[in-house]
């Protein structure tokens, strides 16, 4: 492996990251405040994804299709929240896995009705298509460079909400105690439903994004909420640092094994075997890394509560 | 009698044959198992109105077809199979997308004396060793268009191509398939994950590996995604591929990423002849959309079917099985014989992405490979 493949997937290990850390962000608030599972965390991605490449057809504009996809997932979540989720705070989790699972399949059937089974176009905006020469002669794609700058940002911008807002004061209060702060006056219905918005718009922005360089159809947002759950367990459910910390280690850990795996196998096999044995093993790697994390610290990287 | 009792004397009786015949014709019952929701939904979408439209215009009222949604898992595949065989005694199977799906409801409906008849899989593993008297595959052993897209590239004077493919039977033989042909060296093999989205590290590793053009097969939105993605990389190395990864679908989600991009496939909608002109005029105007070489796969195994139903009875079972291997219809490819186990003999095309209009569409450019059977046919013993 040279030199600038390997920063080259370093760069791509951090945007996954970063992307996973936007899913993951919202899940774990939701989880952590609200104690829910929310399987249907997927298909707000798909929502944004669709909000996006709708608007952005209909107006041929990125921007306006980004703020398309934060407005629209904001408000599914919201009305989500209000219909369904509301009712299930006092279920148990069997309750919970089972009514967002059936918006799984609400929403995809919806999305299907309303948009079709083909996938939909979203292109790049013109201003970040192509690669960029980065220093040492490595070049990047311009939009990748893009999402990892909005999700730190993004990350950034959490941190200081959390932490220095009246509102993160309120969402940490909820997370340790609710009764307390209920008690206190504070209308707890309505911070769950902003805090419930907050992460299905960071989930739309996500799908959003990935929405212009992959493919935006029916279902995209299954296979990375299952990634976005295994962050969330690594990181510690409930902390925003522990999802950006856990996202980047399986962004990175993804990226890098998929070529270091088949590479190693190689040594000792021949290319095909050691292709198909290296892909198998580099697709465990992120679920090993969970088990490893779970034996050394069962309640995450930086989870509070065992 | 006048010239005219005579004539009407006849057509009565004419007609009273045929009822007769058509007295005697038994139902036929098609249970079709394929993929109408969540990625990859397109494709059985397409099989299904294929097949649907030639149902239609066959007018053939002893056709019955009942549809289910496999959800691509093969689990779920295997249990429709089950309920189809035992609880509404199905005749035929059929519908099938992808390869692993069959590999597990396949062997077992043949074993179950089911007929089953595939408009889209091919795996090897079912053309060789594991073939059988009651499997018919309408569209193509797996191998067929990759070979096709390894002539191509003998052709087109590439030398070092990269290659990658999704880690499932289809995928390996996609890769087995394309080596078989090509003649020059490998500057890379990978087996990328099944449904993955982000090509990246893939992408990466092909601008490391000095490669001088690439060779993919990733059917539906992994190659959406890999195509814009490769796009926007800034490598401009020639790409060939199969036909699944620009068929009429997904073209306009990748828009004019493909633009120009050469591919292979056993048909297209400018084909010359009478049964393709009427396959994609009905075809537009039921659906309103152009049709993909999918639903022209789908088309040819009802009008494969249709040709058995009216030469055979389907309780007399040899000669029914003789019908349908005799394929005597009007396929939309042009000449298509089966051969000794019961896969296409057929011409495969290059194909190149342009625009027609608005419209991404293809076009074909040459013949890859004329009267193109597959290599399994001597493995296979009925």
């Amino acid at each position: 492996m040279t030199l600038i493949l390997f920063i080259e997937q370093v760069l791509n290990g951090l945007q996954f990251g970063i992307m996973l850390f936007l899913m993951a962000a919202g899940l774990t608030l939701v989880f952590g405040v609200m104690g829910l599972i929310n399987l249907a965390h997927g298909s707000l991605y798909m929502v944004g994804a669709f909000a996006a490449a709708a608007v952005a057809g209909w107006t041929g504009s990125f921007v306006l299709g980004l703020a398309a996809a934060l407005a629209a997932a904001a408000a599914a979540g919201a009305l989500v929240e209000l219909l369904v989720i509301r009712r299930l705070y006092d279920r148990d989790h069997l309750d919970q896995v089972l009514a967002t699972f059936a918006l799984i399949l609400i929403f995809s059937e919806g999305t299907r009705y309303l948009f079709g089974s083909f996938p939909l176009y979203l292109d790049i905006p013109d201003a970040l298509t192509g690669p960029v020469t980065l220093p040492g002669g490595i070049q990047y794609p311009a939009y990748r460079l893009a999402i990892i700058a909005i999700g730190l940002t993004i990350a950034a911008g959490l941190f200081w909400l959390i932490s220095r807002t009246r509102l993160g004061i309120r969402i940490r209060a909820g997370e340790a105690d609710r009764e307390m702060i209920a008690a206190l006056g504070v209308d707890i219905s309505k911070l769950y439903t902003i805090v419930f918005a907050l992460g299905a718009a960071l989930a739309g922005l996500a799908g959003a994004l990935v929405g212009a360089i992959q493919a935006v159809q029916v279902g995209m947002g299954e296979p990375v909420l299952i990634l976005a759950f295994v962050v969330i367990v690594i990181g510690g459910i409930g902390s925003i640092k522990g999802a950006l910390i856990g996202s980047l280690l399986v962004g990175l850990t993804e990226t890098l094994g998929s070529i270091a795996m088949p590479a190693l196998f190689r040594l000792f096999m021949d290319n095909s075997a050691a292709q198909a044995t290296g892909s198998a093993i580099a697709s465990m790697l992120i679920y090993v890394l969970m088990a490893l994390v779970l034996v050394w610290r069962p309640q995450g990287l930086f989870g509070a509560r065992v | 009698m006048t010239l005219k009792t005579l004539l009407a004397a006849s057509a009565l009786a004419a007609m009273g044959s045929l009822a007769t015949a058509d007295g005697h014709m038994t139902d036929v019952k098609v249970g079709m198992i394929t993929t109408l929701s969540g990625g990859g939904a397109g494709l059985g979408i397409d099989v299904r109105d294929g097949f649907m439209l030639a149902a239609k215009m066959a007018g053939n009222n002893h056709l019955k077809i009942v549809v289910e949604d496999d959800q691509r898992k093969p689990d779920i595949a295997v249990q429709l199979a089950d309920k189809m065989i035992q609880s509404e005694k199905v005749d035929i199977l059929t519908g099938i997308i992808w390869s692993n799906l069959a590999m597990a409801v396949v062997p077992s409906a043949t074993a179950q004396d089911k007929i089953y008849l595939s408009p889209n899989a091919g795996p090897s593993a079912l053309a060789g060793k594991g073939c059988h008297a009651n499997y018919f595959n309408v569209a193509w052993q797996n191998d067929n268009l990759h070979e096709a897209a390894g002539g191509y590239a003998n052709s087109a004077g590439f030398k070092n191509t990269f290659i990658l493919a999704p880690n499932y039977p289809a995928g390996q033989d996609a890769l087995t398939g394309y080596k078989r042909m090509y003649e020059g060296e490998l500057a890379g093999e990978i087996f990328t994950k099944l449904g993955q989205k982000d090509y990246a590290s893939e992408i990466a590793q092909i601008r490391a590996s000095g490669a001088d053009s690439v060779f993919f097969f990733l059917p539906g939105g992994m190659g959406i995604s890999f195509l814009k993605q490769y796009a926007d990389s800034g490598l401009d190395l020639p790409v060939v591929g199969p036909a699944f990864s620009f068929d009429q679908g997904i073209l306009q989600a990748v828009g004019d990423a493909a633009m120009g991009v050469k591919n292979t496939s056993q048909w297209n909608k400018d084909i010359d002849n009478e049964a393709n002109k009427a396959f994609v005029d009905a075809f537009q105007a039921e659906y309103g959309r152009l049709p993909s070489l999918y639903a022209s796969q789908g088309y040819d195994t009802a009008n494969l079917l249709l040709s058995a139903m009216n030469a055979a009875d389907i309780n007399d079972k040899p000669a029914f099985l003789a019908a349908l291997k005799a394929a005597e219809f009007d396929s939309v490819r042009g000449d298509f014989a089966f051969d000794a186990n019961n896969h296409p003999i057929q011409d495969i095309y290059v194909r190149e992405v342009i625009k027609e209009g608005d419209v991404y569409t293809n076009k074909i450019i040459g013949t890859a490979l004329s009267d193109h059977s597959n290599v399994y046919v001597e493995e296979c013993q009925m």
